[in-house]
């Protein structure tokens, strides 16, 4: 069936094919690094205990490498997409290099459309679309605060 | 299936004057992303007609001062027009007397006052708190807060695949440890009504008193509180048409005797020495502190309302509508609706294939369709389904068919966007 089809306003309705493009929906239904990491050095489970969202972060650093990242979880398409797509960009990064990313992920997030524009982030730009659904900004950052609080000095020997 | 006849609804809804009543409240008649708004949301709060919102307007306006203080015609009007609404909500809830509502500011809060009050004075080591898997949390974590104060267990009766309470559980675990029985009247996620009678008289076979929490149920039904025989009934004033912040609690009138106050303050006590103080009675012993009064005369007028409509006749027209929802959502392929089919009110819980709630909900609201997705307050029943969470669309007296067809579309384009067939 067309878009047209469902009739209405055409822009909400191009916005929610930007939020739910194909990309997303595959690392959904398909995720990349989902399962165990046995020989993980920091682990970190976060929730959303407004909406239920669950992630659990598994990360492996040498020095201030990040070599493996795996997470299992479940939620919503925004929340595991992001986790998904995470996973496979981190790996052999260094940790400032994550942060950066994340940095780059947040404000694109916000609206920002220089960050939007950054090649770096790979898949992460699929999500883009999520800056027009402020109250989904939340699904898309779980993973992201995972690694943060992962990473922190303070907390780094979790 | 057929769409149904509009001759015949309208038929069997003679006396139910469904754009009357649409034009009663404001809200209804905004658009929401550029379209109507289709509000599926009751269950968690509904919207307010013109009456009751005027109700509310004209206290500030024209009586507003503080209750029971002052010899001053405003404080005396206020004072009527706050007692008023007490002697309201006790006569429709079939109260002995309106010494015997307490104004609360919900259902948590009613709750909480009884497992702060009572259970403190009833409950102890060794004793049971026997709840059900289906408690909404503010029916589950002010008692397991007591029994981890008091060294008591809480204990939970089972529920079936199709959403009713396994009885012969409560049976089973109905004992004379157990000191209080607390269920729910109508599931907040499942929408089935819970036989409520025939809980309160076995929890008295066994010595136990008997809580109810009718947040669910006191929107669309008639509730006596005598035929129900309960001990207490919690209920809030935002889901049946009131300002959010009231709610009441009912209790027996000996029991309420009995328990100590709740929190101290102005208002609550009919004395005050250095050295100690005398409880007011009720109902102002459990009424610290100045009132909700717009609130307490919201939820007066919200009851008036109700009544001129009539909760029969609006059973009658929500019963055919969750009807025809649960036929138009049991068409589409891959959609698995919670609960039963019978005995049940127009909270509809369901998955959709593999399309998270959350999707759901920000794809509906774009078609102006407001649901709840989540657990709903409700984690251990969540679990218990193996479900992380449900959409759910809750009908009221003035959503429609049409709105149900809404719904229904929306749900289409969900299907296309995840590529769902």
């Amino acid at each position: 069936m067309a878009m047209s089809d469902y009739g209405g306003e055409g822009l909400e309705l191009s916005s929610l094919q930007d939020l739910y493009q194909q990309v997303i929906l595959d690392h959904y239904r398909r995720p990349r690094n989902k399962g165990p990491l046995e020989d993980a050095t920091h682990t970190l489970t976060l929730n959303n205990p407004l909406c239920g969202d669950v992630i659990d972060l598994m990360l492996k650093l040498e020095g201030d490498r990040i070599t493996e990242v795996h997470f299992e979880g479940k939620g919503c398409s925004i929340s595991q997409a992001s986790a998904s797509m995470m996973s496979g960009l981190l790996k052999g990064r260094t940790v400032q290099d994550a942060l950066d990313v994340m940095d780059t992920f947040t404000r694109m997030l916000h609206g920002d459309t220089d960050a939007a524009a950054d090649t770096g982030l790979g898949d992460l730009r699929a999500l883009a679309g999520v800056s027009k659904f402020p109250v989904r900004v939340k699904c898309a950052l779980l993973a992201w605060d995972c690694l943060q609080e992962l990473v922190r000095p303070e907390t780094s020997d979790s | 299936m057929e769409t149904p006849d509009s001759t015949s609804v309208t038929s069997s809804h003679a006396a139910y004057d469904i754009e009357r009543i649409r034009a009663d409240f404001p809200i209804l008649a905004r658009l929401v992303h550029g379209v109507p708004l289709v509000y599926l949301d009751n269950a968690a709060s509904s919207q307010k007609p013109y009456s009751v919102i005027q109700a509310v307007d004209a206290y500030y306006r024209e009586i507003h001062a503080n209750v029971h203080r002052g010899a001053h015609e405003l404080s005396i009007r206020a004072t009527e027009a706050y007692e008023g609404a007490r002697d309201v909500v006790a006569d429709h809830m079939g109260a002995a007397s309106s010494s015997e509502i307490i104004f609360v500011r919900g259902t948590t809060e009613a709750i909480n006052l009884v497992a702060s009050t009572w259970g403190a004075a009833h409950v102890g080591s060794g004793d049971e708190i026997l709840l059900t898997k289906m408690e909404h949390h503010s029916n589950l974590v002010p008692w397991q807060i007591l029994a981890e104060r008091v060294g008591a267990t809480v204990r939970y009766v089972d529920v079936a695949t199709d959403g009713s309470l396994v009885m012969e559980d409560y049976d089973r675990l109905l004992t004379s440890r157990t000191r209080l029985v607390g269920v729910t009247h109508v599931s907040n996620t499942l929408g089935v009504v819970n036989p409520v009678a025939e809980i309160a008289t076995k929890a008295h076979d066994v010595g136990a008193v008997c809580l109810v929490d009718g947040a669910q149920a006191t929107p669309h039904m008639q509730i006596d509180v005598g035929t129900l025989g309960c001990d207490f009934y919690a209920f809030s004033g935002h889901k049946m048409l009131a300002p959010t912040g009231i709610g009441a609690l009912w209790g027996r009138r000996e029991l309420l005797d009995s328990m100590p106050p709740w929190q101290g303050g102005g208002e609550m006590i009919s004395e005050v020495r250095l050295d100690g103080f005398t409880a007011a009675p009720l109902p102002h012993k459990f009424e610290a502190g100045t009132p909700h009064v717009a609130g307490a005369i919201g939820l007066a007028e919200a009851i008036r309302y109700l009544r001129r409509i009539g909760l029969d006749a609006i059973h009658a027209w929500e019963s055919a509508l969750t009807t025809y929802a649960m036929e138009r959502l049991g068409e589409i392929d891959r959609l698995e609706i919670y609960g039963p089919k019978q005995n049940r009110v127009g909270v509809i819980s369901f998955c959709y294939a593999d399309i998270h709630a959350h999707d759901l909900a920000t794809i509906l609201d774009q078609k102006g369709v407001a649901i709840r997705a989540g657990h709903h307050c409700n984690q251990p029943l969540m679990e218990h389904l193996g479900v992380d969470a449900t959409a759910r669309a809750s009908i009221y007296l003035y959503n429609t068919h049409s709105e149900i067809d809404v719904l229904v579309e929306a749900l289409g384009l969900a299907a296309h966007l995840f590529g769902v067939t």
